[in-house]
Order: C-alpha cells, then structure tokens, then sequence
C-alpha cells in the first residue's frame, strides 16, 4: 500500500491518520509543536455537553500509541505536493497523497487595541478563560472572585476592521459554554454576554443557549462592546449599545473575555502557492467544491481536513477526518 | 450675581448606566418570571401589537430597558397594552407576554 | 504592552527645516503657545522652522461645518504646501489637530484618487498660478515636541513634581479626535493608546492618568458648537470627561488641539455657572494646558510669556505646586507693560483665590 502523509497532529490530522491507517495505508503524522493535539490540547470541555476536551484528546492519542502509524513530532513541512513532503530539516519524504490538516490560528486579541488586551489585567481571551478552568482556579488578577462578568462576542470575526469578514462560527456557542461555567462559580455575579447575532447552529446549542438564559439568568445585550477602560477601583468601564433599546449602555465589571476568532495561518499563503491550490478570501484553503468534494483540493492526490478549510467545531472536524480517508481511498484505489 | 441666559442646557445622557441602576426591581421581575429572561428580540410581540401599531408603546423595549434598570415610565408605557394576548401567541420563546405586562405594572407601579 | 502599542505606532518626524502653519483659534485663547513653539525649536533647539505670514487659514472649520466644499479645501491645502516648497522647505508642521487631520486627510485622498489631485493642481494654477509639491513629512507641532522629548527634558529647569514632595503631578492628557482617529497610523501610539503626549509627560516626571473617559471627545464638534442651542451637548462631553477624571484629582489637563484645550478650560466655567459643579483641588478648576505651555514651564519659561493668563480656569495653584516664580502683579500687563484688562472674577476661580492671587493695580 502506498503512504500517504498526514499534516498535522490536532484533532483532524490525528482522526484522518487512524482512519487511513484503518484502511490498509502506511501512515505518517507529521506534528511541527513537541506534541499531538493542537489547540484542542489547551481546551478545558467541549459544548454542548460539557465533555472534557481531554477525554476526547485521549482516546485519540491513545488510539495513534496503539497504532503503527509514524509520528514524527518537531516536524515542520516547508512544502510539498502531491508526491512528497519537505522538511525544515531538508529530508524529503514520499507518498502517494497528502492530507493537510493544520488547522487555524486563534486571533491575537491584542490588535484590538480598544479593548486593552494584554494591558488592563483582567481582559482575557476565551482561550485564557479554558486555560484557567484547566487549572481549576477562576479568578481575578488579585486572586478575587469576579462580581460582574462580560463577553464579548466576535472578536477578531465579522470585523472588516482587522481584515476578518468570516464568522468563526463556533464562539457564539463557546460564549454561552463559558458564560454558564462562570455562572456556576460564581452563582452571585453578572454575566453579560454582549453579542452581534446569536448563531446557534449545531444540535443541542440553541437549547444551551437557552439555558443560559432560563436557568442560569445569563443577560445577553444586542451591541458590540466599543471600548473598555480602566475605572479607579481597578475594574473596567465598558460601553456598547443596548440595540434593542437604541440607547447606550455603559457598566464597570471585574473581567471582560473576548471571544476570539479562528484565523487563517499565515504559512497558508506559502503552502499554497507552492502547492499550487488556491486560497479562499479569508486565507483559508478553498476546497474543490463545497459540497461533494469539500475534503478535497483541486489538485490531485491534496487533500483536506478540519478547519483548515474553514472555522468548524471538533464534531465536524473528526468527521472531516473520516470524509479525509473515504477521499484519499478512493483516490489511490 | 445675575442669571445668564446661555440659550442651551447641559444635555442629559442618554447612556444606560447599569451601574448606577438599581437592579433590585429588575432583579425581582426575573426571580418571578425568569422566562423574560429568554427573550431573543424577534420584536414579533411588537410587530403584532395592538396598542404599539397606534402609539409609541414598544413592548420589547420596555421589558429590556426595564431588565436594564430603566423603570422611569415602564408603568405608564404598560399601561398602554390593551392586554389583547396576539404578542403571547407569537413568542418564539413562549414568553408569557401578558404576565409580563401585568408584573412590570405591579411591580413599577411606583415609578 | 502599552510600550508595545505605541511603538508600533511610529511616524517619521524630520529632525529640522520646518514649514509651520499655525491654527485660526489658537492664537485667540491661548496666544503665547504658538510663540512658545517657535521659541523652543529655534531658542532652545536651535532649529530651523519657517513661520510664513502668507499662509492662511486651512479652512477646517468651514470645511467640517459644511459651508466650505472639498474642492476649496483641497485647493487652499495646495496653496499651503506651494508656499512651502517656495519658500524651500519640505517639512510641513501644523499647529492644529483639525489641520492636520485635513492634510492627512487629503494626502490620503490624493493617494487614493489620483485624479482629486490633479484636479486640484488645475484649480490651484488658475486661482493662484502656483504649483506644489507634497510635502516629504507631515507632522503636528505636539509630534515635534514629543520627538525632542529628552532634549527639552535635558535642558529642564524644573520637572513636572510638587516642588515641596517631589511626587509627580498627575496629569491627564486629552489627544484631539482628528489626531489619529481618522487615520491611527498617523498618530503616535495610535488611536487607542496615544503616546505623543504621555510621552512628554513621563519624559518630564509626571504621572498619566488613565481614567475611564479618556478617549472620550472633548465635545467641541463643529457644527455642534457653532448652533448656540447645540452646544448643550458640547459641554455635557466636556462634563462627562472632567466627571470621570474627578476621582482621580488630576493636577491638571494637557491637549494638542486647540478646540479641546478651549473647551476643556472653558466650559468648566459654563458648568460653574450652569449647575455649580466645580472640578479640582477646592473647586477651583483643574487647569488646561497646551503642550507648548507644559514645555515652556518646563524649560523655565515665564508663565505670562506663555500666555497663562488667558485661561478660564487660573493656573497659579499648579504653578505654586510647580514651584514657578511668577510675578503676580505683572499678570495681566502685556507688551511694554501695557494692562491688558482683567476677567471677573468667576465661581470657578472662587473669592478665595482672588484674595491669594489678584493683587489689585
């Protein structure tokens, strides 16, 4: 059987090779960080159900220990096409096909700069907030218990601002996911979710949502926050519209998370034109066609998997990996 | 010294200032009712209303400004409702629209 | 982080031979800040900045109050810049936020619309017969002094401390909206975390306050002041930063725009008056200086040089913190000793500082 090479060891690389390898192919996983998992490593649960984001990780990880499939980690791909894979080393590996799977990058809540990320203490990021559920302890830069809590929705997507005109699709849901966390820490603050549209779109989300709503009294305000600043006593002041009431809304809270967006790699640009597929207008990977092919490239013997065709939440990921072994499969038959 | 006639006045802000808003009513509401709460903004309770398609009385703004601590006028606004029920057969969320009414009315009567 | 920010923001800002262009309103209220500019860049840095008669207004307030059209004012910004290259310069420096952000502003649209500017090039050869060239940097008078920051501060004669404590003043700087709303990249520090000014400032030994309205606009709008029944919502901009800023107890107030260091001064007064709320230490206003001011009380500069006097909110508490040797009989004489009148006294500069301060003539 012919070896085909699998980039990227997050949750989609990791899905494709076992189910390629399921399938009769010698496998290689090739993983530029010191481990498998990708982002979903740092990841505390996963919505709708609260699932632990290691519990998922570990079946899979495991599943690739039990299997022959080649891992090689620190391995960072300068090019390739449909017949080999390069190194930064230099070593030149052969296959028969490639399945790129690396993924998105978070956006770096810093570039915008009206929130004060990475200034005032206590803005953070939702992948900051994952981390911190990791670690069992939610708290404020001082060590208190936050009293009043905001997120906001959108940051880095949908913002012609910082060149970002996608959806990422997946913070509204992680925003409610959140929100309810932090509610259940702390029963006696806030919460405020400050949103753009509410998109909902997988099975059991809007019923979260709702959730959050009925039983948890999460507030959701129709605006955008405009800008966070520092108030004497050390919290910060946040403005928005109330859209539904047409006025604006101003409020102080102890922490403000930014729900941050998924972005195109920048070595998409790279990738992609030595490979010679094109690229969607937000730096994705474009693939074939959107329906029947979706996995696919426009070149043979490329192939897709996960959000590195665009934003996508895990369950659609790993099936991707699955589609990704069904494609390649038929390809090589 | 004697009085200046500037021909203005400081504005008033129109800014929802939640911190300076006592949420203790509002807090009250949804204890009760806490399916007010789940409210998504449709605006189908104000597209169907009776009183609002003959007057300003705008039944999805009032409830939010009134979840926000903006009592000044709710009563009055509530008021308004002619308590037909079209907005409660609407509601995608199945808000008891009419109990709403009914509770800001009790609940703001002093305002 | 804050570091960070700024110097991402970064702008080329020509180390000598400047075209200055001053401001309409400036000169009215607060008139020695102009003449400070110049003094320190040519007196005290040496430089050579070229203040021409001829130039005139940019039209900015006409412009931004709807009564002067794009195509004026692109021609009135050529003639600006024909004046400059004929008088050898290629470094322009405006002394008004408004200006510059019109320079930027059709720099921008020249850029973008070739054809505006040729069009304006016919227009200005017709009206005038003068040609121009673009100038090779642009630059407001606050980026100038912000760029020879450590100079000034090398050649200080006192810094921005209470002079009996040594504790830095506490001051709040307000960035004009045209500065680097409009185009970010234009502005030192950007948009959100300006740093022109708060560089003068930690540079020279005082504090920054960063308080919740601080990128609030001042209120001055154009339109919005020029209508009398508007400028009720001037002024509630102008309160809602000095209400924010309260807490805080500023010692005083900076501003590179002209507009925002006039209303900010000028309005406290209006709100004495109106609903006698007063700000600062004693309700005796928090004083508003330019950045050439704060320079010049640096540098050791006489405060009636500098034009002090002819604030609305009085400036003797913060000089007498500052540990400034004035003259309080000379106050209110200008030129040749020549009185120049005295406000009333107002509820803002209450009774008790007139007994401290007003030495009658």
């Amino acid at each position: 059987m012919e070896r085909v090479i699998v980039i990227g060891g997050g949750v989609a690389g990791m899905k494709a090779a076992l189910d390629l390898r399921r399938r009769g192919f010698e496998v290689t996983l090739l993983e530029k960080s010191r481990h498998l998992g990708g982002k979903v490593r740092k990841w505390h649960c996963l919505f709708p159900t609260f699932t632990s984001a290691a519990e998922v990780l570990g079946g899979l990880k495991a599943e690739v220990a039990d299997s022959d499939i080649e891992v090689r980690l620190e391995a960072e791909v300068v090019s390739f096409d449909n017949r080999s894979v390069t190194l930064a080393s230099g070593e030149k590996l052969a296959c028969g096909a490639v399945v790129l799977a690396t993924g998105f990058t978070l956006f770096d809540a810093r570039v915008k700069e009206e929130y004060g990320y990475g200034i005032y203490d206590n803005v953070i990021t939702s992948a900051d907030l994952e981390e911190m559920f990791r670690n069992g302890r939610v708290a404020l830069r001082n060590g208190e218990r936050p009293r009043r809590v905001a997120f906001l929705h959108c940051v880095g997507s949908r913002d012609e601002k910082v060149c970002q005109r996608h959806c990422s699709k997946v913070c509204c849901v992680t925003g409610v996911k959140q929100a309810i966390e932090v509610k259940k820490l702390f029963p006696e603050a806030d919460v405020f979710n400050f949103y753009m549209d509410i998109r909902m779109f997988g099975p059991g989300y809007e019923e979260m949502y709702r959730e959050a709503q009925l039983s948890h009294n999460i507030h959701f305000v129709r605006g955008r926050i405009s800008e966070a600043s520092p108030t004497i006593d050390g919290r910060l002041q946040i403005k928005a519209e109330d859209t539904l009431t047409g006025r604006p809304l101003k409020m102080s809270v102890d922490m403000l998370v930014l729900l941050v967006g998924m972005r195109s790699n920048d070595d998409n640009v790279h990738l992609a034109e030595q490979a010679g597929v094109p690229l969607a207008p937000n730096g994705f990977f474009a693939p074939k066609d959107m329906f029947a092919g979706n996995v696919c490239s426009p070149r043979k013997g490329v192939f897709y998997a996960g959000a590195i065709t665009a934003p996508k939440s895990i369950g659609e990921v790993l099936n991707e990996g699955s589609a990704v072994a069904d494609a390649v499969t038929e390809y090589l038959s | 010294m004697a009085a200046i006639n500037w021909g203005f006045a400081i504005s008033r802000p129109r800014v929802i200032d939640v911190d300076h808003n006592n949420l203790r009513k509002s807090d009250e509401i949804l204890l009760e009712m806490p399916e007010l709460q789940s409210c998504i903004g449709c605006g189908a309770c104000t597209a169907s209303c009776t009183a609002g398609n003959l007057t300003q009385f705008n039944f999805r703004k009032v409830h939010t400004l009134v979840r926000r601590g903006e009592y000044q006028g709710a009563y009055e606004e509530m008021n308004k409702c002619m308590l037909c029920g079209k907005c409660r057969l609407l509601c995608p969320r199945g808000i008891n629209t009419r109990g709403v009414v009914m509770l800001i009315k009790r609940k703001l009567g002093d305002f | 982080m804050r570091a960070k920010s700024w110097s991402d923001y970064q702008k080329d800002i020509a180390d000598d031979r400047y075209y200055y262009a001053r401001s309409c309103i400036r000169q009215n209220f607060f008139p020695g800040s102009e003449k400070a500019f110049l003094e320190i860049l040519q007196r005290d840095l040496g430089k050579d900045i070229f203040d021409d008669p001829a130039h005139s207004s940019c039209t900015g307030i006409g412009y931004h109050s709807d009564v002067v059209p794009l195509e004026t004012i692109m021609t009135v910004v050529a003639r600006q810049f024909a004046l400059m290259s004929e008088a050898g310069y290629e470094n322009f420096v405006t002394s008004c936020i408004t200006s510059f952000g019109i320079y930027t502003e059709i720099l921008s649209t020249w850029e973008e619309f070739p054809e505006t500017e040729e069009r304006t090039r016919e227009n200005l050869f017709k009206a005038t017969g003068r040609e121009f060239a673009k100038p090779k940097s642009l630059a407001h008078t606050s980026d100038v002094i912000f760029h020879f920051r450590e100079e000034i501060a090398a050649r200080a004669k006192r810094r921005l401390v209470d002079s009996m404590t040594g504790e830095p003043l506490k001051v709040v700087e307000h960035i004009g909206c045209h500065y680097a709303k409009i185009f970010p990249k234009s502005g030192i520090g950007g948009s959100e975390f300006p740093y022109v000014l708060a560089g003068m400032i930690e540079s020279w030994g005082g504090e920054c306050v960063d308080y919740p309205e601080r990128r609030h606009c001042c209120g001055f709008g154009f339109r919005n002041y020029l209508v009398q029944a508007n400028r009720g919502y001037s002024v509630a901009n102008s309160q809602k930063k000095l209400e924010s800023m309260a807490p805080y107890h500023p010692d005083f107030i900076v501003a590179n725009c002209p507009g925002c260091s006039m209303f900010l001064d000028k309005w406290q007064y209006t709100i004495a008056e109106m609903n006698g709320r007063t700000y600062g230490a004693n309700g005796y206003g928090i004083p508003v200086l330019t950045y050439e001011e704060m320079a010049g009380l640096v540098l050791g500069y006489d405060p009636w040089e500098l034009g002090m006097q002819m604030h609305q909110v009085n400036v003797e508490p913060l000089l007498d913190r500052l540990g400034v040797e004035y003259d309080p009989s000379t106050k209110y004489l200008g030129r040749n000793g020549k009185f120049i009148g005295k406000p009333a006294s107002a509820v803002v500069n209450c009774p008790s500082q007139e007994f401290i301060y007003d030495i009658k003539l």
